[in-house]
């Protein structure tokens, strides 16, 4: 044993002023991203944990959506009506309400759900497994916890996402209708048809391929953190809070990137 | 017959902070061994790292010819499959039942049928005495009941290591008797290796083969159970006797001038033959008590006889008192062949008592000798 090797006392800083510390952190959730990859393609598939999962996404997930939904497209209708009536062009409110519910508002509520509801939830299951040595005994039993739990909840987080923006699409452009054509005295027949003069399916199928994405990352962002919860109760608590403040972070930046690569690869219409 | 867990120069730190450095030391195949040591000084880091939980930074850990600090993750799960472990408290899943918990092993290892998996999980219910509760829930049973439910789902997939966190914690005395009886009865009935973290000093008298005692980040000692027992050095002795005149304070080491004037006042008592009863189990001075055996019925440990063998052939290297206590344990033929000399004594190993001569440091090289060539 030379010198070096003695036992030191805990130091208070004890590197957590380190440069490198957040670049370990943001390595090791990649690290994990890369091994839930890894673990996707496994058999046995665990159909039965994927279905039951999937169930509870939802199931947390439905009704706050919903209900989100709604005042969402009426805020965007109630801004837009003032903003386009003004400017005389309240005929195409419907297109501006389209643009801004499918391609924008509705995966990132979408996303928002699953990861304050949804993901949330999964870390706590998580966290409190860890820490009762759940999963410790798995792993001793040798199984992945990555295949056997983490890799449904991603899935079904990602499921439930598209799904869900679906939802949030019919009823935010609902909501924006009912508050444009009842509220607003708008006509039916002008918001319908800027509606058809704008929007494309593109913008649907951009919105929902943001939602699979926002989706992947809340399951991969709460299944890591729950994973990796430890120190007792509070540590279960922290970990949650941490994986929602984490996931909201990495949507709106992950939500920029893929608007930014949206206008680049779909041409607005009428070009 | 169980496997043999060879660990050499262990070293775990998190941070900065050294949890133990340097724990050489061999778990005989199929033998029971105890591992000793004050709160907190990484006895359970030591379990995990055992079972590749936790990564040391150095040293090996040899099982089945695999070093486990070293391989690569799918080796790792192939190892595992020789391992029952028992959480402290269970570690029962919470969300199934007890028969599911208990079949969750097979299910998802094995291709059994549900008929088979229901006889197993059902005879080994019945060996940890939990017949009938196979629909309760973790969460509706009592402690003793959660630690028995681990264990039988530790022995479904016949485990050739079985690892015990502190078996004895939250249960009252008779509850760990039965505990106790129901280790040695299992080590003969599977022959496996068993390695038994604790804090209770009647188990550690009266169950293992082995002891060993974690101090001060460091292994202070292993070996045969009768060289601990009997052992004159300070902390081995304070540990086995449960009391607060030695080395060992409530949070940090002590210093020497308060330990030497705690242990003239103990002498002057009379010892710790005169010390009375300490928690735990604790007291008895020096004495050797006699081991747990197998119920009556049940096949005879096969690891006794194997063991007999091994501390015959160290039995030069124990001082005159240790070498007492296991002759003591010895059968006539063994302990013939040790007297005419049949074994030569293991040099550089094994069976190093505690020496007021020598520095502390070298007591912590304490090392069991892998057994010979089987005669």
């Amino acid at each position: 044993m030379t010198a070096t090797d003695e036992p030191k006392a805990p130091g208070i800083l004890d590197g957590k002023l380190s440069p490198l510390r957040p670049l370990r952190a943001s390595g090791n959730l990649f690290a994990f991203a890369l091994d839930v990859g890894r673990a996707l393609p496994k058999r046995p598939f665990q159909f039965r944990e994927f279905v039951q999962q999937t169930w509870f996404v939802a199931s947390v997930t439905i009704l706050p959506t919903a209900l989100v939904a709604i005042p969402f497209g009426a805020v965007i209708a109630l801004q837009l009506g003032s903003l386009t009536r003004q400017l005389g062009a309240q005929s195409f409110t419907g297109s501006a309400s389209v643009l801004a519910v499918l391609r924008e508002a509705s995966p990132i509520v979408t996303a928002l759900l699953i990861a304050g509801a949804g993901g949330s939830a999964i870390c706590a299951d998580l966290g409190a497994r860890k820490i009762r040595d759940e999963i410790d005994a798995m792993e001793v039993l040798g199984i992945s916890p990555i295949q056997r739990l983490v890799v449904p909840r991603v899935l079904a987080s990602m499921l439930v996402a598209t799904l869900l923006n679906g939802l949030v699409s019919v009823v935010g452009v609902a909501g924006g209708y009912f508050f444009n054509v009842v509220l607003q005295g708008g006509t039916p027949g002008a918001y319908l048809a800027s509606f058809g003069a704008l929007a494309q399916v593109e913008d649907f199928w951009s919105g929902e391929i943001k939602a699979l994405i926002f989706g992947m990352i809340a399951g991969i962002v709460a299944s890591y953190k729950g994973l990796r919860a430890g120190g007792g109760p509070k540590g279960v608590g922290d970990a949650v809070n941490q994986s929602v403040v984490i996931t909201f972070l990495l949507l709106f930046a992950v939500n920029f990137i893929l608007t930014a690569v949206y206008f680049q690869l779909v041409p607005p219409k009428g070009q | 017959m169980g496997v043999e867990v060879r660990v050499e120069g262990l070293t775990k730190s998190f941070g900065s902070q050294n949890i133990w450095s340097d724990v050489t030391l061999t778990l005989p195949p199929g033998e029971i061994s105890v591992l000793l040591g004050p709160s907190g000084t990484g006895k359970s880091v030591f379990l995990k790292s055992l079972v590749g939980l936790l990564k040391p930074e150095r040293g090996s850990i040899v099982i089945a010819d695999t070093d486990i600090v070293r391989c690569r993750e799918h080796e790792l799960y192939e190892v595992r499959k020789l391992f029952g472990v028992l959480f402290q408290d269970g570690a029962l899943f919470g969300s199934m039942d007890l028969f599911d918990n208990i079949a969750f092993p097979l299910r998802e290892h094995t291709r059994k049928s549900e008929g088979e998996i229901r006889r197993i999980v059902l005879e080994k219910m019945d060996m940890v005495g939990l017949q009938g509760a196979e629909g309760k829930l973790p969460g509706e049973i009592s402690g003793g009941m959660r630690k028995r439910a681990g264990l039988a789902r530790a022995l479904v997939l016949d485990p050739q290591i079985i690892l015990f966190d502190e078996p004895d914690s939250g249960l009252d005395p008779v509850r760990v008797a039965y505990l106790n009886q129901l280790i040695v009865d299992l080590n003969a009935q599977i022959d496996a290796t068993f390695l038994i973290v604790t804090h209770d000093i009647g188990t550690a008298r009266t169950v293992p083969d082995n002891l060993g005692l974690l101090f001060r980040r460091h292994l202070a000692m292993f070996g045969p159970r009768e060289q601990l027992l009997t052992s004159q050095e300070p902390v081995v002795r304070q540990f086995l006797n449960g009391r607060r005149e030695g080395p060992i304070g409530m949070s940090e080491e002590k210093d020497v001038a308060q330990v030497e004037a705690e242990m003239a006042a103990l002498e002057a008592r009379g010892g710790d033959q005169h010390n009375g009863v300490g928690p735990k189990g604790a007291g008895g001075g020096d004495a050797v008590p006699p081991q747990l055996e197998p119920s009556p019925g049940l096949p005879e440990r096969q690891a006794q006889r194997r063991r007999q063998e091994r501390v015959a052939r160290m039995l030069h290297d124990f001082d005159p008192t240790t070498a007492e206590a296991i002759r003591a344990s010895l059968p006539e033929d063994l302990l013939a062949q040790a007297d005419a000399g049949v074994f030569s004594p293991t040099a550089g190993a094994g069976g190093r008592h505690w020496d007021p001569q020598t520095s502390p440091a070298g007591a912590h090289a304490a090392v069991l000798p892998g057994p010979r060539a089987q005669s």
